[in-house]
């Protein structure tokens, strides 16, 4: 059983959508889909443990050998980021149960559940499969799903920003199918562990290096690098509350884990650096989306923008940590993932809550909420904390590992600290711009409104306490984090 | 009971008691009992780690491991142990004056108040016992969010106003320099343990060690150096007992206190002597000496006039603390203790005043004297332990910095004390001078007008009386300080 696993880990949700949409009956489907997201969070668990204990699991699928067959092989690093999305996958199914009712029409509840679990299986696929051609399909089942789950959103605005993320997430997708295929005509081959083999015998072709463009343009579309990042704004502010918190914690990360995938473990970490240089090409458009996207959420005053515009601005800081091009910067990005994860789903759910209650994230309608809704008010702090990266919560630990990295690095980079620190700063801004309006300002909306129900606080919180345990016990993830980072360094020194 | 025990209940017990401040949150009386209950629990244990730091040890205790080979650790040490003193006695007097001055005053939401007041001294507990920098920044910046509540208590657009300077100064200042200050320590020093000669010495050379310097110092906001020092004046919106405490004694104090700490056990006074590094805060310390005296001196409001005050007064011990010799650094940590009992005696008049006349400018408290004499005589001698004039305990502090700055060889910084000592006796002696000796306006408005609450004014004569016994019994606090940097 426990060498199925790496299939089970994509084929459990993958079968359980088609059944949810059968069903045609709500209750039944979210109870199926909270079951299949939570298996597959046991499924991830197991593997990190296996992969830790174990090194490298791999896993042929129908027996074909690879590089013929399709191979899914885990390692460190996919290990770390599969937990990441299956726990927020497990997180926010039962989150969606109550909110879902809220936000969407009762005979498309079993639709919804069969597109979340879909992306969730995509996402997964799209980390677990060592194949690129593989990449690619998971891609587009999660991207497709991820397409119909905006537009369930209940503001029309909704369908034209669905619409606009599937314009430019088929570019990407596009992109990045073009560069697969420009590495099959140079090596034969779409195996990922045979291409890393291959690819430094045409190191100098034209071809790869044109390949290698195309896919870094597409996946930076996917993970929404400044400036390919203006599908993500309005996506993220219009979808329903879960699909956000789902997205928002996901799929980005997803999106970073293949860039790190193609170019530190395929094309290899001396290649992005020494040859493309990579850390050149990225660490000015890191600034800048870290900078003005902090900036932008400040002046926003639709509360779930203002975290999508710093979703933005805190995938520049994982690309930052990359780019710094050494394993204590790659720890920092790394950890920043599962790290991200938590504090942006917390906050998300946290407006899922609000959403429930008064129907609207506008700044002024939060006004006098801490009163009303004192848990979520408390859960927004605490996340919103974690964000500016206040010690004791996940967001320190991920500040702590990008500023130690900078300043390693030492010279002119002291200024890239700096930089990380002032915005920082900014995020401080435009978090306690809502603090302050939900604490400081009187409540105006309907005297009934109450504190969010347990269903959707209760999962909330988990998240939540995650922020604070992992922010005060982070030897364990920094530890996974800085496996991972030497794995994908491997070849380089330091 | 085991001292590093003892160590844990220092935070906890405070914590503790916001748990039954809230559970009696409906009977004010037992409420209030609650709080006087944990302040005087707390000032037991800090005598006790007193007495067991004082015999020479150093007790510690690992609470959780956050980064590899970054603990949250607490450590009592003699600085650390003299402030949990200041701060653990004053929370029992002010906690009584408290119950007169929000029931005199008739302030809402007083549970709340309650629940973060203690909070507020859990957090300074973890400041005064912090093992190393990383602990002591953790305390830091909760006693920053836990303070927000207290400044923003009236709820008012003013005081709305107020929390965003607080906040975005003590946060962005700690933020953007004190952090990037720590993590750059970790990166050259590899530990962040505060150890007795420093952690430096020998890893960071040239222009590197003052500009590391100048990023604790400016990054410290709570030490309100100019130009980081607008958040105290803001704070005053905030009642009078949390200007008294928090923006007198605590908070303050833990701002100081730290960059005294920092100076001591991560650069090392002669470590910090040799490279000559502290030179430039020193004039940073002595120019916010002057112009705070400067801008005291033009506020008419009582409580604004004593936040300049004590942006000034605070400069001293950051002085001190850049001398980077002995008798600096004894005279910084007595300052710390002397300006507290002064200055808290202020703020407890300037409260008693506000809640008993209802006056708030200086140019209104005419004659007042003769009818709050008790009130204007602990006023008379806060100040004169502000100044630093015999018989109270501030002359000692400022005794010890004026040796620190002569053995620096620094005249030019005596001089600085100088002015500024007679700066404050201008500004502060107006008020008893006005109240006792100046006939009150036509129409006289002092009908009906008596000594504040009876609660608040114990809280005066106590702290009054303590300021003349700090003259007479100085040497218990002299030892614990020739323990952190003996002569």
């Amino acid at each position: 059983m426990t060498a199925q696993l790496p299939i089970l880990q994509v084929i459990v949700p993958l079968l359980a959508a088609p059944i949810c949409a059968v069903l045609r009956h709500g209750r039944a489907a979210t109870w199926l889909a909270v079951l299949a997201s939570w298996s597959a969070l046991a499924i991830a668990v197991v593997l990190l443990g296996q992969v830790m204990a174990g090194g490298v699991v791999s896993y042929h699928i129908g027996d074909w050998v690879p590089p013929i067959g399709i191979e899914y092989r885990v390692d460190i690093v996919n290990a770390w980021v599969l937990v990441i999305v299956a726990s927020i996958g497990a997180v926010v199914a039962p989150y969606s149960v109550t909110s879902v009712e809220h936000e969407i029409a009762s005979r498309r509840i079993p639709l919804f559940y069969a597109a979340y679990l879909l992306c969730l299986s995509g996402l997964l696929g799209i980390t677990i499969t060592g194949d690129m051609f593989n990449v690619f399909v998971f891609l587009e089942i999660s991207s497709l799903s991820a397409y119909a789950l905006i537009s369930l959103g209940r503001p029309r605005r909704a369908l034209t920003a669905a619409y606009r993320y599937l314009i430019m997430g088929s570019v990407g997708a596009t992109f990045i199918v073009i560069g697969i295929g420009l590495l099959y005509v140079m090596t034969g081959s779409l195996n990922m562990a045979d291409l890393a083999e291959l690819l430094p015998g045409v190191w100098d072709s034209r071809t790869v290096k044109v390949a290698y463009g195309f896919l870094g343009v597409g996946v930076c579309l996917k993970l929404a690098l400044f400036p390919l990042h203006l599908w993500l704004p309005n996506a993220y502010a219009f979808a329903p509350s879960p699909v956000t918190a789902f997205m928002a914690s996901t799929a980005t990360k997803v999106a970073v884990y293949m860039l790190l995938r193609f170019f530190l473990s395929i094309f290899g970490a001396a290649f992005s650096f020494d040859v493309m240089a990579l850390d050149r090409v990225l660490l000015p458009l890191a600034l800048v989306a870290v900078v003005s996207m902090s900036l932008v959420a400040i002046f926003q005053v639709d509360v779930k923008r203002l975290l999508a515009y710093s979703s933005v601005a805190q995938i520049g800081y994982m690309i930052l940590g990359l780019s710094f091009a050494s394993v204590t910067g790659l720890t920092a990005t790394l950890l920043h993932l599962f790290n991200h994860a938590l504090m942006k789903g917390a906050l998300f759910m946290a407006l899922g809550c609000v959403v429930y209650r008064i129907g609207s994230v506008h700044i002024d309608a939060m006004a006098g909420l801490g009163k009303r809704m004192p848990w979520t008010m408390a859960a927004f702090v605490v996340g919103g904390l974690s964000l500016v990266g206040v010690p004791l919560t996940v967001g320190f630990i991920s500040k702590w590992y990008l500023i130690l990295g900078a300043l390693e690095k030492g010279g002119p980079w002291i200024a890239v600290a700096v930089l990380v620190l002032v915005t920082s700063v900014m995020a401080l801004v435009y978090v306690w711009r809502v603090v302050e309006a939900a604490y400081l300002r009187e409540f105006s909306g309907d005297e009934a409104t109450r504190e969010a129900p347990l269903s959707l606080l209760a999962p909330t919180w988990i998240l939540v306490a995650a922020n604070l345990y992992f922010g005060i016990d982070a030897v364990r993830t920094a530890g996974v984090a800085r496996q991972a980072a030497e794995v994908l360094m491997a070849g380089i020194g330091s | 009971m085991s001292i590093e025990l003892l160590l844990a209940l220092s935070l906890a017990v405070p914590a503790a008691g916001t748990l039954l401040i809230l559970l009696l949150r409906r009977n004010p009386n037992a409420r209030e009992a609650a709080s006087l209950v944990t302040a005087g629990a707390l000032f037991a244990i800090v005598l006790r780690i007193y007495g067991v730091v004082s015999g020479g040890e150093r007790p510690e205790l690992v609470l959780a491991e956050p980064i590899q080979g970054i603990p949250i650790a607490l450590e009592a040490e003699p600085l650390g142990v003299l402030f949990a003193l200041i701060a653990s006695f004053l929370w029992i007097v002010t906690t009584m004056y408290s119950i007169g001055y929000m029931r005199g005053h008739h302030e809402k939401n007083q549970t709340r108040f309650y629940v973060f007041f203690a909070f507020a001294i859990a957090s300074v507990m973890g400041v005064a016992f912090a093992g190393n920098l990383f602990t002591l920044f953790v305390f830091y910046e909760i006693l920053s969010l836990t303070t927000f509540p207290l400044v923003t208590h009236a709820g008012t657009d003013a005081a709305r106003r107020a929390g965003r300077v607080y906040l975005g100064i003590l946060f962005g200042t700690s933020i953007a320099f004190q952090l990037l200050a720590i993590v750059w320590t970790y990166a050259v020093a590899g530990t962040l343990d505060f150890q007795v000669g420093g952690i430096l010495d020998g890893r960071l050379a040239g222009i590197a060690v003052p500009v590391l310097l100048g990023l604790f110092v400016f990054g410290i906001g709570k030490a309100a150096v100019m130009p980081f020092h607008r958040w105290l004046p803001a704070a005053m919106v905030a009642p009078t007992p949390v200007s008294a405490l928090l923006h007198a004694v605590a908070v303050v104090k833990a701002g100081v206190f730290s960059v005294l700490k920092i100076s001591v056990y991560v650069f090392g006074i002669d470590f910090l002597a040799g490279a000559g590094a502290s030179v430039w805060l020193m004039w940073a310390a002595a120019a916010t000496i002057i112009l705070g005296s400067l801008v005291a001196f033009m506020k008419d409001n009582l409580k604004a006039r004593l936040a300049y005050s004590t942006v000034s007064q605070l400069s001293y011990v950051v002085l001190g603390a850049m001398l980077a010799n002995s008798w600096g650094v004894i005279g910084s940590g007595l300052h710390i203790l002397m300006h507290a009992f002064g200055k808290i005696t202020l703020f407890f008049c300037a409260g008693a005043i506000m809640v008993a006349a209802h006056k708030s400018e200086v140019s209104q408290l005419k004659g007042l004297g003769r009818t709050m004499p008790v009130t204007f005589g602990a006023f008379f001698i806060g100040t004169l332990s502000i100044v630093g004039l015999p018989p109270t305990g501030g002359s000692w502090s400022k005794w010890f910095l004026g040796v620190g700055s002569l053995e620096a060889g620094q005249v030019g910084l005596m001089a600085v004390l100088m002015v500024s000592s007679l700066l404050s006796l201008a500004y502060l002696m107006e008020i008893p001078l006005k109240g006792f000796f100046h006939k009150p306006d036509e129409p006289p408005h002092h009908e009906g007008i008596h000594e504040g609450p009876k609660w608040s004014l114990v809280a005066i004569v106590t702290t009054a009386v303590a300021c003349l016994a700090l003259f007479l019994y100085p040497e218990p606090f002299y030892r614990l300080m020739t323990m952190v940097a003996g002569p």
